[in-house]
């Protein structure tokens, strides 16, 4: 017997409370900034959220070259869901970053900031991936292609990462380093908290949405089995594997 | 309630405060967005169950024991008047 969302219970109940200490942190723990007082605490949103984002497409490529090893397409259905939570929780740090900037150095938008440019081309990148789901019919090959697109794009995010550490110029504070990073020990907690909170969130969103389709597909499946494919109806086309 | 707020540092929300909220609502916004979406998702897959159920002629729910049998009554399938 298929079990769908196991274990998704424990892991909301872990979410809820880890988001909640952090946002207890944020605000009753965590000292102002000494330069930018109050407006700093949009960081422990906005990094995490960005961050989650970077990984979660990163873990879509290492997905994706799961299912072209082995053809199996839950990796792909694994793949995908992994992508597009990340699109969600990269459009909340682009628009948590955008109203950071507004307050702090009075632009929604920066573009001479490598930093800024650079995550945007990569939601720009991700965000062609639906389209190209869409516009192939065939679900296998519409899987294969997918797959192809999420490693090398998966394989642009690092590189792009350690580029925009090497640009000079910057505007975007350097706060997260290999050598300790310039966090007080106090705000250092509070983010890695908050780190973990998003990261949980988005580990809960990602097995919801896989049980919430697998439950789907199942559903279709013994429509067919019992029914027939006429009887059944045709499915459109998606974007989302079927 | 009250008790929490006192004990938070000075906040200097009639500055930053707006902003701050902003973000923070974003984030909410967002994730109840996603779970509007997925509960609607959720609603057509039930409808679509249901719908099978009804085409395979098979009863609307199937009900738990505990609703079937209330506490203190033994349970059985037996129609009363052959209990009787």
């Amino acid at each position: 017997m298929t079990s769908y969302g196991r274990g998704l219970r424990g892991l909301s109940v872990a979410t809820i409370a880890t988001i909640t200490v952090a946002l207890a942190l944020v605000f009753f723990y965590a000292p102002l900034d000494a330069n930018q007082g109050f407006i700093q605490k949009i960081f422990y949103i906005h990094v995490p959220l960005a961050i989650v984002a970077l990984c979660g497409f990163v873990v879509g490529g290492l997905l994706a070259i799961a299912h072209l090893r082995t053809g199996d397409r839950k990796w792909d259905l694994r793949s995908y869901v992994a992508i597009h939570m990340a699109l969600i929780f990269g459009v909340g740090g682009l628009i948590t970053g955008s109203i950071w900037a507004k307050a702090s150095w009075g632009h929604w938008w920066v573009w001479s900031d490598p930093t800024l440019v650079s995550f945007l081309i990569v939601m720009l990148l991700f965000a062609t991936y639906q389209p190209l789901r869409f516009s192939i019919e065939d679900p296998e090959r519409q899987a294969r292609y997918a797959s192809v697109f999420a490693i090398v794009a998966g394989a642009f995010v690092p590189l792009n990462f350690i580029a925009v550490r090497m640009a000079q110029g910057v505007v975007h504070p350097r706060v997260l380093t290999l050598t300790g990073g310039r966090l007080p020990g106090s705000m250092g907690l509070t983010f890695a908290v908050s780190l973990l909170g998003i990261a949980l969130l988005y580990a809960t969103l990602w097995n919801y949405e896989i049980a919430a389709k697998r439950a789907r597909m199942q559903l279709r499946r013994l429509r067919r089995a019992a029914l027939g494919d006429d009887a059944a109806g045709a499915l459109g086309r998606s974007a989302a594997p079927s | 309630m009250t008790g929490v707020f006192a004990v938070a540092p000075a906040l200097p929300l009639h500055t930053a405060g707006p902003y701050v909220a902003a973000a923070y609502i974003v984030f909410v916004a967002l994730i109840l967005i996603y779970v509007a979406i997925m509960a609607r998702k959720q609603r057509r897959t039930e409808r679509e169950l249901a719908q099978l159920r009804r085409d395979l002629h098979l009863p609307d729910q199937v009900r738990p024991a505990d609703e079937r049998a209330p506490e203190g009554r033994p349970q059985t399938e037996l129609p009363q008047e052959r209990i009787a």
